[in-house]
């Protein structure tokens, strides 16, 4: 079979195609966005009428991924590791109810918060919701363990979780792919209960999901992403989960260890394998890039056995993403380091492009909320994030998709009026809309600020599901139709634009303005694409 | 065979067309190859790095431990020292000497420029206006890695069937001026060397 040069993202996607996906549901995210990408480009995928449109957010990915699933067909679903919370009622559900066709879902992790706001493990979420968890080392693993998730989630009828991080997702590398599987058939499940968690039911399928542990546990044995690397050096046996296997072995000229490794790439742990690496060995180091998720299990709470040795004893850093010098150093390698960075080097900071609608959106806002003083913007995720740095140092919070609105709710309810929400409109779409409706039956005395600008611009511009819709949804939602006001941010409308918010800041109750411009980065590409098409039919 | 390289500069100005050239050329002559990109959050103007790894031997680590790589080329002289830590005490810095300024303290030019000269091994070069003179400032990142050719290792037919390949869809036209870009970087270099 032909090597192709793929990201560890777009090798998932292509195992997906090549394993017979009838769909791929996800909401982007770095470093996760790609796959769908992938899929949404191929040409394969097309042909196949494999269904590969952006969810409004994983929640409804997850869902949607599931029904796939209860209708016997293979589905995938992605996301960033903060999106699995988002989803984390149907995904923890989605493991009580069990699979019919293949049921996949890939979170993507990203250590050291290169592009996000926390650094959480997803491992947790899969031992949380007691399914099997599948964790690369490499893109062409990335390749072999979705294939190998498919089968796995079809035989245990079960949801398995493919746990990537950031430098895996984004890596490039050679990947042999393997020969296609057609799709599934429709087919409802043998037992038309399977799916109806009523307690009675629940109870007995949460049995059946407990009693599949022996299963999944020998599964991890047996598949072979789980194994012992022998070493004559017993002094130290070494745990290597996942990408951090690599790091290790950049630390040995041509891979040859002197300390017995154990590879771990599938979840729940094979004891058997833990067992032979802890007995035979003085002390046990443990690598994980992320949370110390088998260290905590070996040390125990009372830490009485062995040494462990990781991230919780000072061996690594607590925190960030793991990396050959990180590594090399637990092991007691020395690295080179090249010249200090000179002093004259100065940080650059990402900011909003030039000419970008958020920019004059908040200009407008920050001279309409000048009387009223600083510390009263609740805004949300997305380039106008960008906004909290200088110069315009607009918005005061950023916690998690849609907490601008609700957060405002619960500011103004404590006698912060105005209280102000900034909002992008995926954001808006993805969770803000209930938050709305909760301002709206609140009466609350809030402004609400929806940055249309017709995409979903930090992740790099993809379709957004608000787009054309947003004016109806305020409307449908309740807001009085006087207290709905769309702008153009531009410079020369200025002054009206803060005339504008200025009255809708005195308004006490709900009212929602829409500064609508489309983004300068995804006009552009429209622009360039017309062109091309246009020199085409020439 | 083995070149471990760094590529630099701000987001937007193409250094994964860098990437993507030596890799093409990489894979025609067979060799292992991992390049770790960076998205997201970083590319709205900020600064940007890719890590390139070829190899004829498979290749663990995605990333490249500091003070190995060989390579760093830069398409912007401030974003050329900020990988320094990285550099092999034999490796090569090639930059382009045109400034990116979208920061309210950028250093003065010829500040920077004496930092650089202060390294044992580097190449400068005036991409902009050498892609100028080849027909296009748009090739400069071209220019740039015609300039790294001599360091990397791989035959100079392999880097320019790959520059054809990547371009091919843009015209006959557009491959030949960026071949003529690669082939200005690489005299520069060689004089200079
Ligand atoms: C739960 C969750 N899902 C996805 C993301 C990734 N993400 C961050 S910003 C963003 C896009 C926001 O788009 P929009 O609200 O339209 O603002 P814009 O970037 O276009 O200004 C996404 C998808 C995230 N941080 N959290
Ligand atoms: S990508 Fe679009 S929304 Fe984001 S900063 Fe640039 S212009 Fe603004």
């Amino acid at each position: 079979m032909q090597k192709l040069l793929l990201l560890g993202d777009e090798a998932i996607a292509q195992a997906a195609i090549d394993g017979g996906i009838s769909g791929v549901y996800a909401y982007p995210g770095t470093p996760s966005t790609e796959i769908m990408e992938y899929v949404q480009a191929s040409k394969t995928a097309k042909e196949n009428n494999i269904r590969a449109l952006w969810s409004a957010n994983e929640k409804t990915a997850m869902e949607s991924a599931l029904g796939m699933s209860y209708a016997g067909k293979r589905a995938m679903v992605c996301m960033k590791h903060v999106g699995l919370n988002v989803a984390a009622d149907a995904f923890v559900n989605a493991a009580i109810t069990g699979a019919n066709g293949g049921l996949v879902i890939i979170a993507a992790d990203d250590p050291s918060m290169h592009s996000s706001q926390n650094e959480q493990d997803s491992r947790f979420y899969g031992k949380f919701a007691l399914i099997p968890i599948l964790e690369p080392s490499n893109q062409q693993e990335a390749y072999d363990m979705t294939r190998y998730a498919f089968e796995l989630s079809e035989r245990m009828r079960i949801p398995v979780l493919l746990r990537i991080t950031t430098r895996l997702a984004h890596s490039r590398t050679g990947v042999e792919c393997s020969n296609p599987e057609k799709q599934n058939d429709l087919k409802l499940p043998d037992n038309l209960r399977q799916f109806v968690l009523l307690p009675a039911i629940a109870r007995k399928q949460y049995r059946e999901l407990l009693g599949k542990q022996a299963q999944m546990e020998a599964a991890s044995a047996e598949s072979g992403y789980n194994r012992i690397i022998e070493g004559s050096d017993k002094n130290l046996g070494i745990i290597a989960c996942g990408l951090s296997y690599n790091y290790l072995l950049e630390n040995y000229t041509n891979g040859k260890l002197e300390h017995p490794v154990l590879k771990i790439g599938q979840y729940p742990l094979p004891l058997d394998l833990v067992n032979e690496l802890y007995e035979s060995c003085e002390e046990i180091l443990v690598l994980e890039d992320g949370y110390p998720v088998i260290e905590e299990l070996l040390r125990g709470m009372l830490n009485k056995g062995k040494t462990i040795k990781g991230r919780l004893d000072g061996t690594l850093p607590r925190d960030g993403e793991l990396n050959p010098v990180i590594v090399g150093y637990a092991l007691g390698k020395k690295h080179l380091q090249g010249s200090a960075v000179p002093d004259l080097v100065k940080n650059r900071p990402p900011k909003l492009c030039d000419g970008c609608a958020h920019n004059d959106a908040f200009l407008a806002l920050n001279e309409a909320l000048a009387p009223y003083g600083r510390g009263r913007v609740f805004s949300d995720i997305g380039c106008y994030t960008l906004s909290a740095l200088e110069p315009l140092e607009a918005i005061n919070s950023c916690v998690d998709m849609g907490a601008s609105i609700t957060m405002a709710i619960g500011a103004a309810d404590a006698g912060l009026v105005p209280a102000v929400a900034a909002i992008g409109d995926s954001t808006f779409t993805h969770s803000g809309m209930t938050g709305l409706l909760d301002a709206v039956n609140n009466n609350s005395p809030i402004t609400v600020i929806i940055l249309d600008n017709s995409t979903t611009g930090m992740t790099g511009g993809q379709t957004s599901s608000a787009f054309g819709k947003i004016d109806n949804i305020v409307r449908g939602l309740g807001v009085a139709e006087e207290h709905i006001k769309v702008l153009k941010p531009l410079r020369k409308y200025h002054d009206e634009n803060v005339a504008v918010i200025k009255e809708e800041l005195k308004y006490q109750g709900v009212s929602v303005i829409i500064p609508r411009r489309e983004c300068i980065q995804t006009l552009n590409r429209r622009m360039r694409q017309k062109a091309k098409a246009k020199t085409m039919n020439i | 065979m083995k070149k471990d390289i760094i590529l630099a500069g701000v987001g937007g100005q193409g250094i994964l067309s860098i990437a993507a050239c030596i890799g093409l050329a990489a894979l025609e002559e067979s060799l292992y190859l991992k390049q770790a990109e960076v998205h997201g959050m970083s590319q709205r103007g900020g600064a940007v790095q890719s890590n390139l790894r070829l190899s004829s031997d498979p290749i663990a680590s995605d990333l490249i431990p500091t003070g190995k790589a060989d390579l760093i080329i830069a398409v912007e002289p401030m974003e050329s020292l900020r990988y320094l830590p990285m550099l092999d005490p034999n490796g090569w810095i090639i930059t382009s000497i045109n400034p990116f300024i979208n920061i309210p303290d950028y250093p003065e030019m010829e500040d920077l420029m004496k930092e650089i000269w202060k390294l044992p091994r580097y190449i400068t070069l005036d991409a902009n206006s050498m892609a100028k003179d080849c027909g296009s400032i748009k090739a400069a990142n071209m220019v740039v890695l015609g300039a790294a050719t001599p360091f990397l290792g791989l035959e100079q037919s392999s880097i320019e069937s790959a520059v054809k390949n990547l371009f091919k869809n843009k015209g006959d036209e557009i491959v030949e001026l960026n071949l003529k870009a690669v082939q200005a970087g690489r005299d520069h270099a060689l004089k200079q060397m």
